[in-house]
This record gives structure tokens, sequence and C-alpha cells, in this order.
């Protein structure tokens, strides 16, 4: 599975919101209206998802799905 | 100071009787047990396997949307789901009043037990860095409150009693100074719990606190029976909303009972043993009578706190002879833990529930499974059968850990 369509399922299971309305684009707070502690377990779920330690600053950066993806992207090389 | 009158304008209840107040009540007058073999979890470790557990409970997701409902602990689930009953039978909405005026004040002896029990398996296997942010949240005792305050938007007085099995009769006691005083207009209180869980087994069955008596679980509550051998652990919620009588007949509230009294006091004598003369319990509900300012001849009902065990029902039974006299002989005592296990720190919720149902229909709840009743306790409990008898007055009595006892005094209007 694509990194992208991987991060959009765990959103999908984490909000319960069908993944046919969750893209690229789509934004934590003003879309998905999650705060803060949400974005916390988010972030614990793509750790261990994608075996990766994202630092607490780097949080504050991944405003949306796509900023998400691309943060993994870079990661994984 | 002049005091306000307190009245009742709703209820709603959960345990496992039924998850609404109508099967609740129509369950307990008809004498059925609410105790079954545990469903939810695996239970072939555990040293007891039975209790008072809630069947088929799905809480509405207008009350929690879903993604929320794996974060909170059930007990703060029951207590919305009891609550918003309660709340919808009274008719009561944040602009009933100012909302700062109405309140959220709950009992629960010991909260978010399982999802403590869960994190804590998550931070040993897994580290610090996996400990859920919803894991406080989830598990501290005030958040049933909290969730109602927000879900309701009730803006007054807001915080959780503990005080072990008589969490919610304080509870409800404090609510009701709320109103007396004129401080807040609508107060919804009661209590509720959840702690079904192998950890809080293991240590209530350490104290060999609970029934044995795996194999017959519907007979195992047994109050007031020689053949009793300790309480049966239930849940769920007993929800109650408390408004000012005046100004809810005023608003046109059906008023289903009043809160005449309260009292509250402690045994100072022993950690878990009731002092076996009531020298606590006597002065509690002469503390109600006298506050109500109610001769005792008559109180007609006293939901017991009887919760099945050796010693706790005969040193009940010893207090309320002390403090009736001649007439402990001629008023009814039913504990209703027969059939719905102990609720800890949702008993005095429920069982003032019973109360109230008591004096509004007539119909006082029996104590099940009365077979050979104890001689040591020699009192009129409503053996098996539910009874109907006019009564005036009815007193819950909740009594719990560390010797903290609660009694609270309702009327019929």
């Amino acid at each position: 599975m694509e990194v992208q369509d991987k991060v959009i399922k765990l959103v999908s299971e984490a909000t319960k919101m069908d993944a046919a309305n969750i893209s690229i684009n789509t934004t934590f707070v003003d879309d998905l209206n999650l705060d803060s502690l949400d974005m916390v377990e988010l972030m614990m779920k793509m750790e261990d998802e994608f075996g990766v330690e994202i630092p607490e600053d780097e949080t504050e950066n991944l405003k949306s799905i796509g900023d998400v993806v691309n943060y993994l992207k870079t990661k994984s090389h | 100071m002049q005091l306000q009158r307190v009245a009742v304008t709703g209820i709603g209840a959960i345990c496992g009787l039924g998850n609404n107040l109508n099967d609740v009540w129509a369950n307990a007058i008809a004498g059925k047990s609410g105790i079954t073999t545990i469903e939810r979890q695996d239970t072939s470790a555990w040293p007891v396997t039975f209790g008072g557990e809630v069947k088929n409970f799905k809480l509405s997701e207008e009350l929690m949307p879903l993604k929320e409902q794996d974060r909170f602990d059930l007990f703060n689930q029951y207590a919305l789901h009891a609550g918003d009953e309660a709340i919808r039978q009274a008719g009561l909405t944040k602009d009933t009043y100012e909302a700062s005026r109405i309140g959220v004040v709950l009992g629960t002896g010991l909260g978010g037990f399982p999802h403590i029990e869960m994190h804590h398996k998550t931070f040993l296997e897994k580290g610090a860095r996996r400990v859920s942010p919803f894991f406080i949240p989830s598990v501290i005792p005030n958040m049933a409150p909290g969730l109602m305050a927000i879900h309701f938007g009730f803006r007054g007085v807001n915080y959780t009693t503990a005080s072990a099995c008589a969490s919610s009769a304080h509870a409800i006691g404090t609510a009701a100074m709320e109103i007396m005083l004129g401080r807040q207009d609508a107060v919804v209180t009661g209590g509720t719990e959840a702690v079904i869980t192998p950890y809080t087994i293991a240590g209530f069955a350490s104290m060999k606190a609970l029934s044995k008596r795996n194999e017959e679980p519907g007979r195992a509550s047994r109050p007031f029976d020689v053949g009793r051998d300790g309480f049966i652990m239930g849940e769920g919620a007993g929800i109650i909303v408390l408004e000012n009588y005046e100004k809810a007949k005023a608003r046109g509230a059906r008023i289903i009972a009043e809160v005449v009294g309260w009292g509250a006091t402690n045994d100072a004598y022993h950690i878990t043993s009731p002092h076996p003369e009531g020298e606590g319990t006597v002065p509690c509900m002469l503390q109600a009578l006298e506050q109500a300012g109610v001769a005792k001849e008559l109180v007609g009902y006293i939901n017991a706190h009887g919760t099945s065990t050796p010693v706790g029902d005969v040193a009940e039974t010893n207090a309320i002879k002390r403090v009736f006299g001649d007439h402990a002989k001629k008023l009814a005592v039913s504990s209703t833990k027969s059939m719905t296990g102990h609720l800890l720190g949702a008993a005095g919720g429920l069982e003032s529930i019973f109360c109230i149902k008591a004096l509004e229909t007539g119909i006082l709840p029996p104590t099940i499974n009365l077979e050979n009743q104890d001689p040591a306790c020699d009192l009129d409990y409503v053996a098996n059968k539910s009874r109907k008898v006019d009564i005036q007055y009815a007193l819950n009595n909740s009594f719990g850990f560390g010797g903290t006892n609660s009694s609270t005094l309702f009327k019929k209007v």
C-alpha cells in the first residue's frame, strides 16, 4: 500500500470518517476538527505504523495529510 | 436563613436489571435477579466469575461521537446515558435557569479502573511514549460530570464525591444542600460505577468481601439470609435531577418526590468493618430525620445498604432498631442489592431511585433470595415479593469503606 493510502486509512480509523472523504489536501484542524490531544494520539499511530519517531516540534508543521505523507517519505529515505 | 425545598423532577437508571428506568423498576418489583455469569470478559482466571453486569449497552452517538467512545471509560458513558434519561424526563435544558445555576454532582467509588489497567499495560509493554493522551481524561473521577456539563451546557457547580460505596449518596446530599442554600436552581446528581475488571475483582476477593457462589449467580446476593457470604459486584448508574421546588413548580415540571433530610457521619472504628452497634450509622439516620423535622413513626420504608455480608447486615439491623425503637418492627426494610448486586459508588444513586419510585407508586421492591432469615436480622425485609403500601417517607442508607455513612430522607408529594 502506498504511504498516502496508509495514512488516509489510519486517519479514517481514528476519526471514524469515511476514507473517501479524506484526500491529500485534507487538514487536521480545519477539515477534521482535531484538537491537540487528537493530534498526539494520531502521531502515535503514525509512529507505530511506519516505525519512525516524529519529534514533537516536527508535529507542529504537519497540518494536512499531504504534510504527513511528505514527511514520512523524507524519513524513509 | 430560609432553606429552599428540593424537588426530584427526573430519574435515569442503568444496571443489571435493565438499561432504562422502566425496565429497571419493572424487573425490581417483579423480584428478578440481574446477576449472571460475567459475559463481556474472559473470567477463566478470576476468583469470582459473576456480577450484576449491564447487558447490550451502546451509548447513543448523540451523547458521544463514535470516535470518542473508545477513549472514555465506561463509568463516564453510563453517567451520560442515565443522565440523559433523567434530564429528558425533567425537561431540563441549559436555558431552563441561568446556566451557571445548573450543576452536576456525581459520585463514583473508583472512577476509571478498567482504563487504568488497560493504559498501564501499554505503558509496561511499549513505554511512556505510547501512553495515550486520553488516559488521564478517561479515568479521572470528575470527567463524568465534566462530560455532562460539556454536552448539556450546564455551567453550575460540578464535581465528584468519592466515599467508596456511599459516594453517590454523598453526591445527592451535597447536591440537595446546594439547592437548599439557594446556591443552585437545579443539580443533576447520583452516581456511576463500572469496575468489573480482573484487578478490582481480585482486590475485593482478597478482602474476602465477595460472594463465592459462582455456580448460582442469581441466588448469590441474599441479604439478611443465613446463607449470605459476601457482596456481588454490580455496575451501572443511577441519576436524578434535583430542582428548587418552587421554581420547578412555577415552570410546570412534574415533581416526583422531595428530598427533605440528609445525615452524614463516620463510624471512627475500622477501615472496612462497620461498627457492630451502629455508633456511626445511628446518628447518621437521626440527622436525616432531624433535618426534616419528621417523626420517626412516619418513615414507612428503608432501602437498606444491605450488601449481603455476614457482619454488615446485622450491624445495620441493630442500628435501625436503635433509631426507630418499637417502630423498627412496623416499617419495611429491603435490600435491592439482592437483585442488582452492589453498584459501589453508584449504589446510593440507584437505591435513592428505588425509594423515590416506592413513594411515587406505593410499591416496595423486595429483598429476594430471603429463604432462611438470619435470627440476628429480625426486621420486615419485604421478603421475595414486592408489596403495595402507601408510604409518606422513605430513607436510603449507604455506607462505605473508611467508615463513612450517608442517609437521605425522601418525601412523597
